[in-house]
């Protein structure tokens, strides 16, 4: 494995005695789109300030390319921030917001204009150099806060919730702006955000954080396919989580009945909990159905109808459907076993990873 | 509902035209007539061809450009550090507190301490340099004034620097700045609306002290404000008093239209 570009060891962080990171090991490799996902509140943006130099951390080494950075001055790092709320300078003008840095490092005038001008042509806002910051709508400052951080040529780019302030349909066009500039360029992005489908869209490799911790990390498939808890089977899309006990390997019991599933490595009558994501569930006839459940609610997303269903015991199922259905129907649910995720209680990532490991190997 | 309207405007409007507009109209009036009350451009003509009244008019500038350039070098650092302090509303509140006191009484306060037996002269004497004479003294004079326009100047200044985006400061440092340079680049010039402010809060007044000048310069610094005092209250020449009054006037629009907001491209919008 390469040397990281960034790497967290046992990162803590305290603010008058309560933990805001409770040990943190991450590492950014080179070239990469990273995301930190997690609820308001549970230390993400903290840890962009600790990579930028914001704030320190309280315990723990924080390494840039190996070196250990935990006391370099913020102005000494390479690594730039793209602000929650841009942060740009209401007093210079696009230009010479996107040449402060430059500015500052005593470049070359026709060095700086050059690449001013490339910077902006990157974010597409060639031409809006003369602009005042109050004359954008907030897509373009967006986009300024981004040159600006790039014109510096950083090692990593931090992005703090970039996107939160823009409207649905510009976010998705910066969604896959941004990943196709991380891609061109090759630096190292480190992106925070709390709406997981932004997280899913864009990133390499998430870190989905809660209270402090990262509790999962890993590709966007495998965080969705197989949540490591809870919280983040929940935080990660829609799901319908049930209480269930393992009989035997591959195979599960929840709501009375026992299912195939595609999980191993429990021991014999373990209560876990079982994962269905909505999307995998398919509406049968009563007869084809491994469950009949009775339709309560529907509503319809645009591209799917999202369908609310109870069983005979009264648990509810969400389910999404390309066709509608009748309110009060009765009607079947149909499931692969691969369908069927299994999560233990208190399980670790190692464990969580090692167990995944071994039974794989068997197959 | 709409017509009532102007009832509220009117307890104002009242107290506009009688304490501000009718004795700015009753000044520029009076300057116009010489002291046995014959209509005449005379005052004017002696004021701007007398050395004793340009000499006024530039120890006025002089001083009051003094007393500003103190107050603010004391007062932007003041109000950086009230900015970052943990207390901000205790300490603002000690700096406001003086200003609730009245003038005068302030002004003796410092007679008493600035005197020949007082407190700064005793503590002088301890090393065996004393006693100095202090009061009477243009020294005395700018610290007295600088002591009582502080405050003055430190609340704009700590207004717009609370108004600051604190994280200007943090793009500022991430895009390589170091502390100097976040200051000039940044945090200055965005502050610059609460300069002025102060600027102005304080030059304008400080062309006019007269009190200070006596009590605590002892009419060793001759500015305009004494001028104009001796004009109405000694010699009885309003005419003339009226004269370097309205020149005053003119003083502080000039003032105002070079301290004030440029409605110039450069818009400071903090947001």
């Amino acid at each position: 494995m390469q040397q990281p570009m960034v790497e967290f060891k046992n990162v803590i962080k305290e603010y008058d005695d309560v933990q805001i990171l409770k040990g943190i090991d991450i590492a950014l490799e080179k070239g990469k789109f990273y995301t930190l996902l997690g609820p308001s509140g549970c230390g993400k943006t903290t840890i962009l300030r600790i990579i930028a130099g914001f704030t320190n951390a309280s315990a723990g080494d924080v390494l840039f390319e190996g070196q250990k950075m935990n006391d370099l001055p913020a102005n000494k790092r390479q690594v730039n921030t793209v602000f929650q709320d841009y942060a740009l300078f209401p007093h210079l003008n696009v230009f010479e917001n996107v040449a402060f840095g430059l500015n500052l490092r005593k470049v070359k005038k026709a060095a700086i204009k050059e690449k001013v001008i490339e910077a902006l042509k990157l974010v597409r806002l060639a031409g809006y150099e003369n602009r005042e910051i109050s004359e954008l709508s907030g897509g373009q400052q967006q986009r300024v806060a981004i040159a600006r951080a790039l014109a510096n040529e950083p090692k990593v780019l931090l992005l703090d919730e970039p996107l939160s302030a823009l409207d649905m349909k510009l976010r998705k066009d910066m969604q896959y702006e941004l990943r196709d500039l991380q891609q061109r360029l090759g630096i190292t992005f480190l992106f925070v955000t709390h709406d997981q489908e932004e997280a899913l869209a864009m990133s390499d490799e998430i870190f989905v954080m809660n209270e402090g911790r990262v509790l999962q990390s890993g590709t966007p498939v495998d965080i969705y396919d197989e949540p490591i808890n809870h919280f983040v089977a929940d935080f990660i899309g829609e799901s319908n989580i049930l209480p269930g006990k393992m009989v035997a390997d591959y195979q599960v019991e929840m709501v009375g009945k026992q299912f195939e599933c595609a999980d191993a490595g429990m021991r014999v009558n373990e209560a876990v909990e079982v994962v269905l994501r909505p999307e995998d569930l398919d509406i049968v006839a009563v007869d084809q159905g491994q469950l009949v459940v009775t339709v309560d609610t529907q509503l319809f997303r645009g591209d799917y109808y999202e369908i609310t269903a109870y069983d005979a015991d009264q648990n509810r199922w969400l389910i999404h459907s390309t066709n509608p259905a009748k309110d009060g129907q009765r009607v079947g649910l149909f499931f692969e076993p691969e369908d069927v995720h299994i999560m233990r209680f208190g399980e670790s990532e190692e464990d969580f990873d090692a167990r995944l490991e071994s039974y794989e190997e068997e197959d | 509902m709409r017509k009532k309207q102007w009832l509220y405007y009117l307890p104002y409007a009242l107290w506009l035209i009688l304490f501000v507009l009718a004795p700015v109209a009753l000044i520029v009036y009076q300057s116009f007539f010489d002291i046995n009350g014959h209509a005449t451009l005379v005052n004017y003509t002696t004021y701007f061809q007398s050395g004793t009244y340009l000499k006024m008019t530039l120890n006025s500038l002089w001083y009051a450009f003094l007393i500003t350039l103190i107050t603010l070098l004391i007062s932007y650092p003041t109000a950086y550090w009230l900015h970052q302090t943990k207390h901000k509303q205790l300490w603002l509140l000690l700096i406001i507190l003086p200003t609730w006191i009245n003038l005068l009484l302030k002004a003796y306060a410092f007679i008493g301490i600035f005197s020949q037996d007082g407190a700064i002269n005793h503590f002088l004497g301890w090393f065996g340099i004393g006693p100095q004479q202090i009061l009477f003294t243009n020294f005395s004079f700018l610290v007295v004034a600088t002591y009582i326009e502080i405050p003055f100047m430190i609340l704009p200044i700590f207004n717009s620097l609370e108004e600051l985006n604190p994280s200007l400061v943090n793009a500022s440092r991430d895009l390589g700045a170091s502390n100097w340079q976040t200051f000039t680049k940044v945090i200055l010039p965005l502050t610059m609306a609460g300069v002025k402010a102060g600027i102005q809060a304080i030059f304008i007044p400080s062309l006019s002290l007269f009190m200070l000048t006596r009590l605590i310069g002892g009419n060793r610094v001759i500015t305009l404000g004494t001028a104009i005092e001796e004009h109405f209250l000694t010699t009885m020449n309003w005419g003339m008093g009226s004269t370097i009054g309205v020149v005053l006037i003119v003083a502080m629009g000039l003032i105002m239209l070079v301290t004030g907001e440029q409605k110039a491209k450069k818009k400071v919008t903090n947001k």
